[in-house]
């Protein structure tokens, strides 16, 4: 049965509503889940070679628990949330004050992993070569890091954008889909923080 | 009940006319985001690494076709497997079923477009420079050290023998680089698939109402997240090994090979079934239209397709039996192996209730789905043979499982793909491909395959291991690695016949017209080839299938779903 023309089935009348997810929000949580694999497995990697490097220094006489980082990189979640509900609520100028508020938190935090890291390899000589720890601990945490660079980029992209007067209320999903994103690299901040300086000490 | 609205004459032309001069034409394709473009390209640029890597095929089956030999050397050997078993898997597994995936999904939900046609472009070119990194090896793989020039440590690379020490030069590095490549882009076309699939399907194309296809796509994209990151990982832990010093997989410093076994199969396992689960959607889809029956038990199928994405992320240590495991382990492994062969073997049944009482139309499409069936029934069975701890200690590493995994990789998925080749042809170019011809690579190939793999099992029980570039004669291996490459010969000129029957139909083709095989999913109510934005009005949809509905307004299946 072939026909010369296709003809394509619609129904006039809708049945009920149609309404689908947001696209962003569902390409970031499956982002979001492919990201937690690959978290996972240097996770696992660290756990495994706890307490098997061949030669010093260990996590227990030069790991200190980075209280004030911790600290800056949780409520960096929190002023988030913040901004974009101010956006919502069509509040620009209360939105860039939380975002401000967001990229320093997230900055305070990069800086106390700097400072960490200039003490254990300037200070105590464990770089990547050492033995196991070093290499485990540099890559989990390194890996950690690497992604709160990239969310620190995307965040002050938009503050620079909010600063020039671009960013409008219309643009709230969009900027939920990010604050996705930096919410996901603060939970995965718990779980190193517990494997690295409390299992791992 | 569904109304019919015909689309305008003016975009419903079958064939474009106009002729376009080169530089247009390319800036075109290099810069298109149409998910119809980009799904080709994919099909193509893996085509090409099919012909490439089954000829590396060709030559190993040479070098062993009889003992003693000495065609190609013990290095080029161990190159030629590793990059065989890399491009097949990596650059024409992967990328075909993700260019079928990506052609075929927006089509069948009814949708314009993938959710992020951008990143789609992205997905695909990243996959593409992968692919040519790997090949640059030959190349460029010499560097500085004067060791290699193409990756030479077997597609699942064992620590430490890419440890710097073992395998000095780049050529590992451009396995582990262009492997990484790869695998950004098949999570960005996952990501896309799977985005897709939940926020742009047309009006009532409730989940219950998918095509089974979307379905597998869906389950394979989700597959992708959990298992293209582990090995992602595990190659940025060896790319640090190599040019940072690190210990991950350098035993000399208490880093553990077996932790890359258990990363690489954690990815190596469930990704059989990301490359078998596309397979399962082409013939959930060819065989009703051929059988002209409905799928039998949808919601079950649906549900096996599920349950294999699951049980698949717990089955991978059963390539590592014998590593030694202990007990436990090894029957955990055993029994979640044993258990996944039970929504498999649904799927089995469910296709052949939907074969019986059936109308079968034996056209080309049809007869690979057929193949596919009886092959992947046997490649299903020595799978089950294998999963048994002591059988796999016997034949670990020989013979027996490469036959094993070729059945299910050739003879399951290859197979399969041949007649997604020939059903959807007429939609991507207007013009039908020639029977004849289909019949010639049909009987051809499936000649040539049981020569080779159903042979390939006995040497493999009589102890020859794989890997090995030669033998000696009087083993009992030398006749059945004759057979097995005369089959190869087989199947080769079964692939020129289906290469030359792609071309010559693109000119010469029967005019295919929108809907040649009278089928019942969404993209067959499309001109051929579908325009730009696939649907000059967004389709509506109340059952299954949609374009029943509309052949038959008298019967529609909504009363029966």
């Amino acid at each position: 049965m072939m026909q010369t023309t296709s003809t394509i089935p619609i129904r006039e009348q809708a049945e009920t509503p149609w309404v689908l997810p947001y696209r962003g929000k569902v390409g970031m949580a499956c982002l979001i889940l492919a990201e937690s694999a690959i978290f996972l497995i240097f996770v696992v990697a660290y756990i495994y070679y706890i307490g098997r490097s061949l030669s010093g220094p260990l996590p227990a006489q030069v790991l200190e628990l980075p209280i004030l980082g911790t600290i800056c990189l949780l409520s960096s979640s929190v002023t988030v949330h913040f901004a974009v509900g101010a956006l919502r609520k069509n509040n620009v100028q209360g939105f860039t004050l939380w975002l401000a508020g967001t990229v320093l938190l997230g900055a305070m935090f990069l800086m106390t992993t700097a400072r960490e890291w200039y003490h254990l390899i300037h200070d105590v000589g464990l770089t990547i070569r050492t033995n196991l720890f070093g290499t485990t601990f540099y890559s989990l945490v390194g890996l950690h890091a690497t992604h709160v660079v990239i969310g620190l980029i995307m965040l002050t992209i938009s503050l620079a954008l909010a600063l020039s007067g671009r960013v409008k209320e219309e643009h709230a999903e969009r900027l939920e889909v990010l604050s996705l994103y930096w919410h996901f690299v603060d939970g995965v901040w718990v779980v190193v923080f517990l494997v690295v300086y409390v299992l791992g000490r | 009940m569904a109304i019919g609205t015909p689309v305008l004459q003016a975009i419903d032309q079958t064939l474009e006319t106009k002729r376009r001069p080169p530089s247009q034409w390319l800036y075109e394709w290099v810069s298109t985001v149409d998910h119809k473009k980009i799904g080709l390209m994919y099909i193509v640029y893996a085509l090409v690494f099919l012909a490439i890597a089954g000829f590396e095929a060709e030559l190993m089956r040479i070098q062993l076709a009889v003992p003693n030999n000495h065609f190609i050397s013990p290095q080029v050997f161990n190159r030629l497997f590793t990059m065989h078993g890399t491009t097949m898997v990596f650059f024409a597994g992967m990328p075909i079923l993700f260019g079928f995936g990506n052609y075929l999904v927006p089509l069948m939900i009814g949708a314009r477009d993938m959710a992020f046609p951008r990143l789609n472009a992205f997905s695909f070119w990243i996959s593409a420079f992968g692919g040519i990194l790997l090949y640059f090896s030959y190349l460029g793989g010499d560097g500085l050290y004067g060791a290699g020039s193409a990756p030479d440590v077997g597609w699942f690379a064992y620590a430490p023998l890419t440890a710097r020490v073992f395998s000095p030069g780049h050529s590992t590095d451009y396995w582990t680089l262009s492997i990484l490549l790869s695998g950004v882009g098949t999570t960005g076309t996952a990501l896309n698939i799977m985005t897709t699939t939940i926020c742009m399907r047309c009006k009532g194309m409730k989940l219950s109402r998918m095509p089974l296809f979307v379905w597998l796509m869906a389950v394979t994209s989700f597959l992708v997240f959990l298992t293209i990151s582990p090995l992602t990982a595990a190659q940025i832990m060896l790319t640090i090994d190599r040019y940072l010093g690190a210990h991950f997989f350098d035993t000399q410093a208490g880093g553990s090979a077996v932790l890359w076994m258990h990363f690489f199969w954690i990815f190596g396992h469930p990704e059989v079934y990301i490359l078998v689960l596309p397979a399962f959607g082409f013939a959930s889809e060819i065989i009703p239209v051929f059988s002209r029956k409905a799928i039998f038990g949808y919601p079950a199928m649906v549900a096996a397709s599920v349950s294999i994405g699951f049980i698949s992320l717990s089955v991978w240590a059963h390539h590592m039996f014998t590593v030694g495991m202990g007990p436990a382990g090894n029957t955990f492994f055993v029994f979640s192996t044993m258990v996944i062969s039970v929504p498999t073997g649904i799927k089995i049944f469910n296709w052949l209730a939907t074969l019986w009482g059936g109308k079968i139309i034996y056209k080309v499409p049809m007869m690979f789905c057929i193949a596919f069936l009886f092959q992947f029934l046997i490649a299903g069975l020595t799978g089950i043979m294998l999963a048994a701890a002591p059988f796999n200690w016997q034949l670990s590493a020989s013979y027996f499982v490469i036959a094993h995994f070729h059945y299910v990789l050739v003879g399951a998925i290859v197979t399969a793909l041949f007649g997604a080749f020939y059903y959807w042809y007429p939609k991507v170019t207007g013009r039908l491909m020639s029977e004849t011809l289909g019949k010639w690579h049909f009987w051809l190939f499936i000649i040539g395959f049981h020569l080779t793999f159903d042979f390939m099992h006995i040497p493999g029980l009589l102890g020859m291991p794989r890997r090995i570039y030669t033998y000696e004669a009087g083993r009992g291996w030398d006749g059945w690695n004759l057979i097995v490459g005369v089959g190869a010969v087989l199947q080769g000129a079964g692939i020129v016949f289906f290469l030359y029957n792609l071309v010559r139909s693109y000119y010469r083709g029967e005019i295919a017209g929108h809907d040649p095989w009278d089928a019942w999913t969404l993209e067959w109510a499309t001109p051929s080839p579908p325009p730009s934005y696939n649907f000059a009005v967004e389709p509506t949809i109340s059952s299954r299938r949609p374009l029943w509905d509309l052949k038959h307004p008298e019967d529609p299946d909504e009363n029966y779903e």
